[in-house]
């Protein structure tokens, strides 16, 4: 038990090492939005001071600019304390929806840095379940890797959740290279460990391209 | 004449306001969001200074440096790379990259290497046309070569 513990310990400081190296990239690449604009209005005032009329047209882009990277940062900022606070508590109730779409925008860079458009499809109806907030994002996470690993370039990958009175099931879709032999080994030891802490499940079906977690839940709303 | 520079990087907003800086300095400033499309453009036209993001979708900024220095060797690349780490930037340092900035940057900081990247470039020429005229003197039947 205490390997697997360590296993599981060891897969959470990588999952949470990913997620915010990719955060501070995106916000460094906000900063230099920032820092543009900022060098841009300083190059057009020393532009009116020497005589050369402002041009309001050029003003109004930049502070449009200025605003949109704001609330993109802000966004980024929002997602990763959501994130950081998925350790606070072992055990709580978990909204699926929720929990998939904090994933889907914290790893869409992941994403269009292979080449893949993520598509979750999300239950209709709220559904939650009583689970480990911080696991369970390592473990969608392990199957989101995997599956954009699998997808190839330019292919769009279905993230589908649905739920009955005993389990919630997310499919991972679209996965037209997970029958080459080449593929790499899924589930390895750290998934496997992830998925017997949430007693979860899984099946890898290489005939219909798609791969699917299930989770037993315990409440429905 | 104008120094000629391609600008690389999927930052659509960070590539408008930094090509408006350096138009404003008197550069001809293109630009390209992506990698494919940048070789594409230097297929087309003799860039002096491509400033290139490390890190982008599709063909990220190490294998478009790869394919620059294979069609225009003489071309200066300067990379731009928003990581903490210098790794990238050596890697691409040691694939003839002329050097690298941490995003953000100080943009005099950025003109000062484009200068100093056009010159080596431009010496880089003259070299190669003296060697040429040297060559011409010794056998004129060098003239009738080919680039």
């Amino acid at each position: 038990m205490d390997g697997k513990c360590g296993i599981v310990g060891e897969a959470g400081l990588q999952f949470f090492g990913r997620i915010t190296a990719s955060v501070s990239h995106e916000i460094k690449n906000v900063l230099a939005v920032l820092n543009e604009n900022a060098g841009l209005l300083e190059d057009v005032v020393l532009m009116a001071e020497k005589g050369i009329p402002l041009d309001t047209e050029r003003l109004k882009r930049m502070a449009g600019s200025m605003e949109r990277q704001i609330l993109r940062a802000n966004g980024i900022v929002e997602n990763m304390n959501r994130f950081a606070h998925a350790v606070d508590e072992k055990v709580q109730e978990v909204d699926l929806n929720e929990t998939l779409s904090l994933l889907v925008a914290l790893t869409r860079r992941f994403a269009d840095m292979r080449g893949v458009t993520l598509e979750p499809v999300y239950v209709d109806s709220r559904v939650l379940l009583i689970s480990n907030p911080f696991l369970l994002q390592n473990l969608l996470w392990c199957f989101l890797d995997f599956a954009m690993e699998v997808a190839g370039k330019g292919k769009g990958l279905k993230i589908v959740a649905d739920a009955d009175d005993r389990v919630v099931r997310i499919r991972f879709a679209g996965l037209e290279r997970l029958a080459e032999r080449d593929t790499p080994v899924f589930p390895s030891e750290r998934e496997m460990a992830l998925i017997e802490a949430l007693e979860a499940d899984f099946s890898v079906d290489p005939e219909v391209s798609q791969v699917i977690m299930t989770l037993p839940r315990r409440r429905y709303i | 004449m104008k120094k000629r520079v391609l600008l690389v990087d999927d930052e659509e907003e960070f590539v408008e306001a930094l090509a408006e800086r350096l138009s404003i300095r008197d550069y001809d400033v293109t630009v390209s969001l992506r990698g494919e499309d940048a070789i594409e453009k230097l297929r087309n036209y003799n860039f002096d200074v491509v400033i290139l993001d490390v890190r982008m979708p599709g063909m990220d900024g190490t294998d478009v440096l790869r394919e620059m220095k294979r069609i225009k060797p003489l071309t200066e690349v300067i990379m731009l790379t928003g990581h903490a780490t210098v790794e990238t930037a050596i890697e691409g340092l040691k694939l003839g990259a002329y050097d690298y900035l941490l995003k953000p940057c100080e943009t005099e900081d950025l003109v000062g290497k484009i200068n100093r990247a056009y010159e080596k470039k431009a010496e880089h020429e003259e070299r190669i046309r003296d060697a040429r005229v040297k060559e011409i003197i010794s056998s004129p039947r060098a003239a009738l070569k080919g680039d």
